[in-house]
């Protein structure tokens, strides 16, 4: 509708943490550049100004302090949101997050939760080389004790902020860089979409048919998604009807829908933007074979980012990059469809 | 600041609590192990950090502290969960790895975590630091009471934990004291083979805030220290770095043949062994008798006898647990 409210993912955030924020007085925020800033990539913007500096605060560049220190204030009944700038500095605070974050429920017998939203930016695309643009869905997801999201448009981003302010569990929010409708990194129409102005929930753990079709699913997160869906829109030029599922959720990972896409079209493509060996795109190949390998007209096939650094050279990273082409190309050659000359 | 008679009992007995439940849990963590020692044998498998001589520091820090108030340990819990009022009986279910344990056998002995007095635990170097400077952040956040202590050894202040955690306590001026255990020794690796300088409370003076060294593992003089930190850091004057000298009397770990240590250094250890020091105090200030003290010793015995007979007592957990209370 013409005049319906369409917002950026970051906006989205930022209006669903401070929707929480105003009926839920233990949530805060706290990471680098999130207070006066709004965050370098603008999902906190406005927050400091309504809610001020004892619940908007920026931290010392001290990922383990501040993540590690949000465990502690989440373990004594506040709800921390707290931000890692670049997914790609988990390195230098990784164990607040899978030593104590993910898993003092668990050894604590249930009685203490850790009740936190971590949100972190992936993705590349933009020649940020290979300490900033990494996805690293993977290593996250591998390990148990801790949710991950990751919205490919504004209304699950809003939606799925909310649901994971109002988690009992440590959720990790990750949003990609190329989506967030941030000018100065492209922006990706396909994620401006309608937002309502009142609260909601996305169920965390539930995918989402993108676009449904009859040939081949497209399973992504995020930016894959929108490969996906220019992918298929190519596609049905050429006579093949593409069904795409957004993943929404990474853990819990909603395997019925995979399967039950995979058992209507019997072709399966993966779109990862993460590393192509031990990761998202082998799980999810995983769950349908594991459980339906009669459904399958052919062998699946995963499109991801190769197994090297990211490059800083604008052509060497787009060579690497997913995208629509690759998926139309895998798509058509297990359609059994010509390559076209 | 000197403890009144009662709480220098209760001081004692903790002290001998521990003592008492390091002693048991040596002794049943040896059944199964020899001749071969194999530490996935016995009613305790897994490693075991045995806290005797470090009795001190914990009794004369949470002298001080309430319930509410929050403690982060490390590997080496036992002493500080003692003196934290962790429930004795659950923990050494725990520890034993029953279903009656403070989880459920899901933590074991490096992850002892009672909610009921605010007790967690990191079995990684430094880690207890964020968490405890949150928790500190959180009653500063809410208006509500109580501080937070972390207690970690004298290895730790060499992490990048410590220096991240200690600066963010100190600019957010947040009600938290870090009590360093100086056991000197990290493992193997002596203090000042590791340790640029001499004491680590010195480094207080990087982040602006008070830092006190107390030698001598002498739990009155913790008890002082430690109380004007906890004041302070009540009163809302933010964060205190204290290390405190004191003396690993077992090894690293159980099984831990100890060669690093110089010829001599554990006897020399022993002559300074913190209970007979305190008792032969008590007795010489003239505050208690001989059997007050031996009245004291009982009750601590069978506090610990209770809870190991718990502990031996309790089922172990369904194998299938282990798959439940990974989320809330």
């Amino acid at each position: 509708m013409e005049n319906e409210r369409k917002l950026t993912i970051a906006r989205a955030m930022a209006e669903a943490t401070a929707q929480e924020m105003r009926i839920d007085p233990s949530v805060f925020v706290m990471g680098e550049d999130i207070a006066e800033l709004g965050g370098v990539f603008g999902n906190t913007r406005g927050l400091l100004e309504e809610f001020g500096k004892e619940r908007v605060r920026d931290t010392p560049i001290s990922e383990t302090g501040f993540i590690g220190a949000a465990v502690g204030a989440a373990q004594d009944g506040m709800k921390p949101v707290v931000e890692l700038m670049f997914v790609d500095f988990f390195g230098v605070c990784f164990d607040a997050i899978y030593n104590l974050m993910a898993k003092n429920t668990y050894f604590s017998g249930g009685k203490f939760n850790v009740p936190m939203v971590l949100m972190t930016s992936t993705g590349g695309g933009y020649s940020d080389a290979g300490q900033h643009s990494q996805c690293l869905y993977g290593s996250f997801a591998h390990l148990p004790g801790m949710k991950v999201v990751s919205p490919s448009n504004a209304y699950d981003a809003k939606g799925l902020m909310t649901a994971a302010l109002r988690d009992p569990n440590p959720v990790i929010y990750m949003y990609h860089k190329g989506l967030q409708g941030m000018g100065w990194l492209g922006t990706e129409a396909g994620a401006i979409v309608h937002v309502p102005e009142e609260s909601y929930e996305v169920e965390i753990g539930k995918a989402a048919i993108a676009r449904e079709g009859r040939d081949v699913t497209i399973v992504s997160i995020a930016q894959g998604v929108h490969h996906g869906l220019k992918a298929a829109d190519k596609l049905a030029e050429q006579g093949i009807s593409a069904e795409v599922v957004d993943l929404r959720s990474l853990v819990p990972l909603d395997r019925d829908t995979i399967r039950a896409s995979v058992a209507k079209t019997g072709r399966l493509i993966v779109v990862d933007e993460d590393y192509h060996s031990y990761g998202v795109s082998g799980e999810i190949i995983a769950t349908v074979t594991e459980s339906n390998m009669a459904d399958l007209k052919a062998a699946p096939k995963r499109i991801a980012y190769p197994d090297v650094p990211i490059p800083f050279a604008r052509v060497m990273e787009q060579h690497c990059l997913p995208n629509a082409d690759k998926i139309v190309a895998a798509a058509r050659d297990l359609c059994g469809a010509p390559v076209p000359a | 600041m000197q403890p009144a008679k009662d709480t220098l009992a209760w001081m004692y007995e903790k002290m001998v609590t521990s003592r008492r439940f390091e002693n048991a849990i040596e002794k049943i963590y040896m059944e199964g192990k020899s001749p071969v020692f194999n530490m996935a044998d016995g009613p305790i498998p897994g490693e075991m950090h045995l806290s005797d001589g470090q009795e001190p520091v914990a009794v004369g820090v949470c002298a001080h502290l309430n319930p509410e108030d929050v403690v982060t340990a490390t590997h080496r819990p036992h002493h500080q969960a003692i003196a934290k009022g962790v429930d004795l009986k659950k923990m050494a279910a725990e520890i034993f790895g029953k279903a009656t344990g403070l989880s459920g056998g899901r933590g074991g002995h490096m992850h002892i975590f009672d909610a009921d007095v605010n007790f967690a635990c990191s079995g990684i170097i430094a880690q207890g630091m964020g968490p405890a400077a949150g928790a500190a952040l959180s009653r500063q956040i809410q208006g509500k009471p109580g501080v937070a202590v972390s207690f970690i050894g004298e290895g730790a202040a060499n992490q990048g934990a410590f220096h991240e955690a200690m600066n963010l306590a100190a600019v957010w001026k947040l009600p938290m004291i870090v009590v360093v255990e100086d056991n000197a020794w990290g493992i193997s690796v002596s203090k000042e083979a590791s340790t640029a300088i001499q004491r680590n409370s010195d480094r207080a003076a990087a982040y602006g805030i008070p830092g006190h060294y107390i030698p001598g593992n002498d739990p009155l003089k913790i008890y002082e220290v430690a109380g004007e930190a906890i004041e302070r850091a009540r009163r809302g004057e933010g964060p205190t770095l204290i290390e405190i000298e004191t003396y690993r009397l077992a090894g690293h770990f159980m099984g831990d043949a100890e060669g690093y240590r110089p010829e001599g250094e554990k006897d020399g250890l022993f002559a300074k062994d913190p209970i007979p020091a305190m008792r032969a105090k008590l007795l010489a200030d003239g505050d208690f008798t001989e059997a007050e003290l031996d009245d004291l010793e009982n009750k601590a015995q069978a506090a610990v006898d209770e809870a190991i007979s718990f502990a031996r007592e309790s089922a172990d957990p369904k194998p299938e647990d282990a798959l439940t209370a990974v989320f809330a």
